[in-house]
């Protein structure tokens, strides 16, 4: 396997530059997540209407090019979107991760589906695995206002 | 030994490609070792001083002159200091739970240093809720050095026992051990030194040191996994109570009384990891061969070699300055997370490790959230640096940096 294929240029550019590094305002959902092995943080806000649509997502905290790359590509594409089709896409984004090769949720367009397949190239990195996917756990306990902190090492 | 060929020593490096520079995390095998164990097992098994039968007595035998042999590679007074542990986090918790229970309690303070690695600072933290003890820690200067005056500056007339580092595996700092100890001894302290780093790279003397407690990781010093050493004084031994019970570890045992073993077995509860202890032997040998005056000079060119070679690598930042310093590069690269720095070198087959090295508080202190590491072994050579140098430009070309 070729380095590129896991730090693809849509990687290190949202790496780079990531966006929704910040806290939204008059949030009303968010959840902290943390890697113990790396150091790895983030913490996730969302603001939801009454019709549960995600109106704005944002993170902060720091990490790898993976894990702020998937960070940033994530609350980009969940804004808009309401909250059921979003967790429709953490649960296909995770299984494409840990074992589908394909995304098949209906609810991302062709370009969201794309960017999101760069992140696919961990799949051969099982150590770099917990980068890419500690900022959707960590989604999942915002909508589901768990109060619980992601702790990678809990998780499967 | 002839230094230039010590590769061949080591089956793993039959791969020509790996350049090793993890072993502050664990280091390789020499082929002496294996073998040790291979054949322990295929010829010679069985449990250690239970049994009458020539197998037994043999491997009691065998067991017990690797004791013999730590006691006098580190120059112990004696044998029954040295007491063979999982490894040296339980030799840390066997002092730490057995002291606290002994002689502290509320309100007495335990002085450990900012460098220390969660296995001696945890073990203690327990006995906050236990005991009501208190914990302090001596500050790390910028250099990533603790000094004498930073411990003395801690010491209080509450402070019950000091342990502290031999050799930070991040910052690579060699403390000045016996300073610390003579301070300690001066104020009536009892001190643990951490010599994980310490025992693979310097020179030890127990009897010269004088230290209270000094724990090695076995497997850090080219010996076999599970398996650490806890050197204490006799007195302590004889003094602090049982650590774990069962087998092997008792006189006599009766419904209403127990009455404990001799000096180490009363440390030694259960069927130790026998293999591993026969097998240790060979390490000590190993290193007996080569000589710690060789050892220490090779690593000490290796590491002003790589110092000076990552000073000159443009964004390269290395973490810590110390004066003495032994077998760790720890760095940084602006602009490239240490974990995407470790998954590129490995591409090339460059093996270092990234994260906070279970030295979360260190890294808080120097307020970085993780860093690269590369740490050196006996195997290594000038080669393995400027590969891991070329690795690095590749990485900064990845993420197109200068």
């Amino acid at each position: 396997m070729n380095i590129k294929e896991l730090y693809q240029e849509i990687i290190l550019e949202h790496g780079k530059n990531p966006r929704n590094l910040r806290k939204t305002d008059n949030f009303n959902k968010d959840a902290k997540g943390y890697n113990p092995l790396c150091g790895d943080n983030v913490h996730i806000y969302l603001k939801l209407n009454e019709k549960k649509k995600v109106e704005d997502a944002s993170f902060e905290g720091s990490g790898c090019a993976i894990s702020m790359a998937s960070a940033s590509i994530m609350t980009d594409l969940v804004k808009g979107k309401e909250e059921n089709e979003v967790k429709e896409i953490i649960n296909d984004f995770l299984g494409m991760i840990k074992i589908n090769p394909e995304l098949k949720s209906k609810n991302l367009k062709d370009d969201e589906r794309t960017k999101l397949m760069c992140l696919s190239g961990v799949k051969q990195y099982p150590m770099r695995v917990k980068c890419a996917t500690l900022s959707w756990h960590t989604l999942i306990s915002a909508i589901d206002n768990t109060q619980e902190e992601i702790n990678t090492e809990r998780l499967d | 030994m002839n230094l230039s060929n010590i590769k061949k020593e080591f089956p793993i490096f039959k791969n020509k490609n790996l350049v090793y520079l993890d072993s502050a995390n664990s280091s390789q095998k020499p082929q002496s070792v294996i073998a040790r164990i291979n054949d322990f097992y295929s010829n010679e098994f069985s449990n250690v001083g239970r049994s009458v039968h020539a197998l037994s007595i043999a491997a009691t035998n065998n067991y017990e002159n690797t004791r013999i042999s730590v006691q006098k590679y580190i120059n112990a007074k004696s044998k029954d200091e040295i007491v063979f542990t999982k490894g040296a986090t339980e030799a840390i918790n066997l002092v730490a739970n057995t002291f606290g229970q002994k002689y502290l309690k509320e309100g007495d303070e335990i002085l450990l240093t900012e460098l220390e690695h969660h296995s001696n600072y945890v073990p203690w933290h327990y006995l906050r809720s236990l005991k009501g003890v208190k914990i302090k820690f001596a500050e790390v200067n910028e250099d990533g050095e603790v000094s004498i005056e930073s411990i003395e500056k801690k010491i209080t007339s509450n402070t019950k026992i000091i342990a502290v580092t031999h050799l930070s595996n991040v910052t690579g700092a060699i403390l000045p051990i016996k300073e610390i100890t003579e301070l300690a001894h001066s104020k009536g302290i009892p001190i643990l030194i951490d010599g994980c780093q310490g025992a693979p790279h310097l020179k030890l003397d127990m009897q010269d040191l004088d230290c209270d407690f000094y724990t090695i990781s076995c497997h850090k010093m080219y010996g076999p996994t599970g398996l650490g050493i806890l050197y204490a004084k006799k007195k302590w031994l004889e003094e602090l109570p049982p650590y774990q019970g069962g087998g092997g570890m008792i006189k006599e045992v009766k419904k209403d009384s127990i009455s404990f073993g001799d000096l180490p077995n009363k440390y030694e509860a259960g069927t130790m990891a026998t293999a591993q202890v026969v097998a240790f032997d060979q390490s000590i040998k190993f290193l007996e061969k080569i000589g710690m005056n060789s050892v220490i000079q090779h690593e000490k060119e290796l590491i002003d070699y790589g110092q000076e070679m990552l000073r000159k690598n443009n964004s390269v930042k290395l973490v810590g300055n110390p004066k003495k310093k032994g077998a760790v590069l720890s760095f940084t690269i602006e602009g490239i997370h240490p974990h995407d720095i470790a998954t590129i070198l490995d591409e090339d087959g460059v093996a270092i490790r990234a994260g906070h090295h279970c030295c979360q508080i260190l890294h808080e202190t120097l307020g970085i959230t993780a860093t690269a590491r590369a740490s050196l072994g006996i195997y290594n050579t000038k080669e393995d640096i400027d590969r891991l140098n070329s690795s690095i430009n590749k990485c900064k070309k990845i993420f197109n940096l200068k």
